[in-house]
Formats: C-alpha cells, structure tokens, sequence
C-alpha cells in the first residue's frame, strides 16, 4: 500500500462554539486528535473601556467596571474606586468598608457559581446549571435590593457605597447562607464524586507553580497549583485582615483541583458574608465618606441646604478633581488579581485607566496548556480557566 | 487599616537596583507607598532579569504592561511595567520611555506572559519591541488602521461597521455621526484654564 500523506488539520473552535464562554475565537491546529497548536484570537468584545474611561469624569467612570467582568461586577468597581480613593487620601467609613465586603462575597460566588457549574456543562452535565443558577438569580435579588440593577449595579462610589443597606436586606441576606451551604453540598453530592466529571478534568491542563508565575497567573490559577496566595490575606485591602476565613489550594494544578478551590472558596465567602453581617448590625454611621468635596450629599438634605445643592450640582457636573499622581490597586477578584492602574494629571478625568484583568494572563497561555491534550479537554481547560471576555476585550 | 507596606524595604529594594545597574536607573520614587523606577531601555532586560532572578527580590510574576501616552514629551510613550514578588510580598514598578519609532527591547523570553502585553501595547499605542516572536495586532478588528488608546486618536474612530442587507455582508464606511460630538468642559472657569473666553480682556484692564 503506497504510503499516506499526513497532515495537520486546522479548525476554528469559536468565535460562535457555546463552549468558548464568549466571542473567543481560537485556531487550533490538530494532529489527528491530539492539539499541537492554539492561537486564540481575542477583541471580539472589544469597546475600548480604557478609552471610554479617558473621557468621562471619576463618577461616570464606575459603570464601565461593571461591565468587565459582568458575572461579578462589584468586585471590579472595587478596584477602581480603591485606586481613586487612595490617590484623594479619602477615608472610607466602618459600615461602607462592611458593605463592600459583603458584596464582593456575593460577587465570588455568583461567578464561582457560574464557573464551576457551566464547566460541568462543557464536561456534559445538565443538572448542576438548573441547580446553580436558580442560587445567581438569589444573589442578583440582592443586588437588586441594594442598588437597584441585578447585574450592573454602579454601586460602590468613591469614598463609600451609594446607598446603605435596608436592615430588612441585611436579614435576607443571613436567611440565604444556610440553605446555600446545603446546595453548594448538593453540588458537591452531584459533581465531584461523578466518574465522568473526574476523568474529564483530573490531570487535565496541568500547571507548575513556576509556569503560572511566569505567565503571570493570579487568584485560583496559583491557589490550585499550590501556593497560598490570596490577595485578601497576604496585602489585605478594606476590613478583610478582620476576617476569618481559609485559603484552599489545590495539590495537582489541574482542572479538578481548581474545581474543587471553587467549591471551598464559595463556602469561605459564606463565612466571610456572615461575619460581615454580625459586624453590620452593630456598625452604625455612614454608609459614605462625610468629606463634601467627593461624596454626593444626600437627597433629602440637597432639597434644604445651599451648601448640599452646590456640593450635588458641582460634583454631578465637574466632578471631584484627583491630585496628580499614579496608583496601582488590585482586589482579588472572583478570577484572580483584577488591578486598576491609575495615572491621574489633576484633573477631573483620569489621564490613563489601565485594566489590569485576570483572565487576559490565563487566556494567553492557552497555548501551553493544550498543547498535548485532546481536542475535546480545550473544552475542559478553557472551562477551568475562568474566562470572561468583557475583561479580556475590555 | 488597609494593608501598609514596608517602605524602608522598598528603599533597601531600590537601592540594591540602583546598585545593580548604576547607569540604566534614571531616577527612583516612592508615592502612595508604591516604588516606581524609571529605567533606560537598554537595562529593561537586565533590570528585570536581575529582580526575577535575586532572591532578595524575586519577582516572579509579571503583572501588566501597559503604554501611556504623554504627546507633549519629546519621547511621548511610556512603556510601564508591574511586578509582583509574592515570596517578598512587594510589588514594583518600571517604567521606560520610548517614541513612535524607537523599540523597546521585549521582555518575552524572560517572561512568557509579556507576549500578550506587548502585543497589546503595539496595537493600542504603536509602541514597537525588538525580539518579540509575534507582533501582531491583538484586540483591534483585523485590517484596523491606527493605535486607538493615543491622545490623538479621537474616541468616536474613523470607521464604522454595519451589516448592508443588500449587500449581504458588513461594510466599513467612514463615522457619520447623528449629532455633534459632545465633550463639556467641565472644569471651573474660576481656577486652572488657560484659554480667553471673549470679554475676559476687560478682566485685566485696572
């Protein structure tokens, strides 16, 4: 039989596949089954945030944050308006520091939520989606009853929160921890001990602590390959050194180790939320810094003050001015380090916003971790990684 | 009670730099109790092998890259750089300047993740690396002219896309707007602008 050409093969997984969590578009290069190349094509998503933010004062900017990484948009807004108040050298009070603990919980778990859930669906699982979702849908009532807006909330402002919490929110929000805990243990029940979901995902997309450095990996990526690495315990921003809570890590650096950090880190963000909320009941004061030139006076106080009018109608307008200087600021997002870097000229728009977003450093080395694997674990891998391209397109 | 870090440690840091490479630091600051150190672009590589490689230092983790624009400087980018060392729990920042058609010296065969970074500094700003594997444009639209994030570049583009029915496929056709583009000068005529609104000669007549 005379001897057949071989040839590699090159598909396009995206920019439509359901599976690629978004618009990504990625060309891979086959040798039979086995992936020997990715070239993920990103900016399908791109609106130029970081252009957009140039041109619109500190106050108009925050939306912007929300639509980054739209599964867990407080957790973004936290970064900017950190940035912000440390260059204006504001002071944020006790219960809006609480406010903004609790809701950056809830954002991780919205997106763990999301994460581990339609990674099981990528694997194959119906179920844990319909399970998973209906808690989401909880959590965004919550974000609804805080801000008004279940997913892009422009809450947190800069020198505190928008509005305080209704204490009626407060208990709700305590009822929700108990009965989640039990169906994150359904969740565990359904996916964890699975046979497919395990060899779907164990020792699959392998990554050494010193290849997520290098790549510049953060959050859950380094958490699975074994360091102890969590920005809200090793550079603790808000009130978070005055938590309890622990740093799961994983022991393999595969899918399933992360799956499984998933899984803890929504149990710890119970924790944290509960705590939060005992301190919330006995912090009183302002839910926003006192200082007039940054914070919007009240409502109610602007119909009655001159000084409240001018404050409102100067601040909605003009918008505060930031002393010149440059700031880095990172949060430990749901996905990994989200930073702002902030480079401001003493005016009252940022001169340069860059984002700094975790998933853009993990989509990149895509490349690294398929190669070897089969076709069908790009699925898997690009699941685990944690992607959303309102971040990486920014 | 946010996190404080040490800042005597971040002056023993940038002393040891400015000691590793007297000639490449230009000059050394520590605001807002960050570190940022300006460097030439011929020690870039260097710098940044020595601060990955030290175990006093050892920043491991590249962070971000980005580019700002300053159009009034002679050499209007800057290429900013963010590290991370999570064995010292530091971060660092370098930055180095460069113009639309000097390189920088690329950073990709030290660290794998400055490829993406790069490629994105390229496509936003047009800030050229030398012995990048694959400068190509990354988050721009394929056939995109120009380099958006520039000061120059205005924020509503050239060209817009839309799907033509009758055609069957998306044309690109110059931006037509609807309305005049809108951009308020918000800041206070009582303090910081420069410009002569008519009547403000009489301001100055005693």
């Amino acid at each position: 039989m005379a001897e057949q050409s071989v040839r590699n093969f090159n598909i396009n997984f995206g920019p439509q596949h359901p599976a690629a969590h978004g618009v990504l578009r990625l060309v891979l290069e086959l040798d039979g089954e086995i992936v020997t190349r990715v070239d993920p094509h990103i900016g399908l998503l791109h609106r130029g945030t970081e252009k957009l933010i140039e041109h619109k004062t500190y106050l108009q900017a925050t939306p912007y944050f929300d639509r980054l990484d739209y599964v867990a948009p407080m957790n973004q807004e936290h970064a900017f308006v950190l940035a912000a108040e440390k260059l204006l050298g504001v002071e944020v009070p006790k219960r809006a520091q609480l406010i903004r603990v609790l809701f950056c919980e809830i954002g991780r778990i919205l997106s763990h939520l999301l994460n581990v859930t339609t990674q099981a669906m990528d694997v194959g699982a119906l179920t844990p989606p319909l399970w998973g979702f209906e808690e989401r849908e909880k959590l965004m009532m919550f974000y609804e009853r805080a801000c008004g807006a279940r997913l892009h909330a422009n809450y947190f402002r800069v020198g505190g929160v928008h509005q305080d919490l209704p204490p009626a929110l407060i208990d709700d929000i305590e009822a929700f921890c108990d009965p989640f805990l039990k169906v994150v243990d359904d969740l565990d029940r359904l996916i964890t001990g699975n046979r497919i979901f395990r060899q779907r995902n164990a020792d699959i997309g392998v990554v050494t602590l010193e290849e997520c450095w290098a790549w510049g990996f953060s959050g859950v990526m380094v958490r699975g390959s074994g360091a102890a690495w969590d920005l809200r315990k090793s550079q603790p921003y808000e009130c978070y050194e005055e938590m309890e809570f622990d740093i799961p890590i994983g022991k393999n650096g595969d899918c399933f180790d992360r799956y499984l950090i998933r899984m803890e880190e929504m149990r710890q963000s119970v924790r944290i939320m509960r705590q939060a909320i005992d301190k919330l009941r006995v912090t009183t004061g302002p839910h926003m810094t006192t200082d007039g030139k940054v914070a919007t006076p009240p409502r109610r106080e602007m119909k009655r003050s001159m000084e409240a009018l001018i404050h409102h109608f100067k601040l909605y307008t003009e918008g505060f001015h930031v002393p010149e200087g440059e700031i880095y600021a990172a949060v430990e997002a749901p996905k990994g380090e989200f930073g702002v870097y902030l480079v401001s000229d003493g005016t009252n728009k940022p001169y340069r916003c860059k984002i700094k977003a975790p998933g853009f450093a993990h989509l990149q080395a895509m490349d690294t971790m398929c190669e070897g694997h089969m076709l069908a674990d790009v699925a898997a891998i690009l699941g685990s990684l944690d992607i959303v391209f309102g971040e990486v397109d920014r | 009670m946010a996190f404080q870090p040490d800042i005597g440690a971040l002056d023993d840091l940038a002393e040891m730099v400015r000691n590793f490479s007297p000639v490449g630091v230009i000059d050394s600051v520590i605001a807002y109790e960050q570190l940022t150190m300006t460097v030439t672009r011929e020690a870039i590589v260097d710098i940044v092998r020595f601060l990955r490689d030290d175990p006093r230092a050892a920043f491991v983790n590249l962070v971000d890259i980005c580019g700002v624009d300053w159009p009034a400087r002679p050499e209007r980018f800057e290429v900013v750089y963010h590290f991370l060392s999570p064995v010292q729990n530091q971060r660092i920042r370098l930055k180095v300047t460069t113009d639309e058609r000097t390189p920088v010296p690329s950073l990709s065969g030290l660290f794998p993740a400055a490829d993406w970074y790069e490629r994105e500094a390229y496509d936003l700003y047009g800030i050229l690396f030398t012995d990048h594997p694959d400068l190509r444009r990354l988050l721009t639209d394929y056939g995109f002219d120009g380099h958006p994030l520039r000061k120059d570049f205005p924020l509503t583009g050239f060209v817009e896309v839309r799907y033509d029915d009758e055609a069957k496929r998306v044309v690109y056709e110059p931006v037509r707007l609807a309305q005049q583009f809108r951009d308020f000068d918000f800041l206070s005529p009582w303090e910081g602008t420069e410009y002569e609104l008519p009547g403000d000669e009489k301001a100055k007549v005693n």
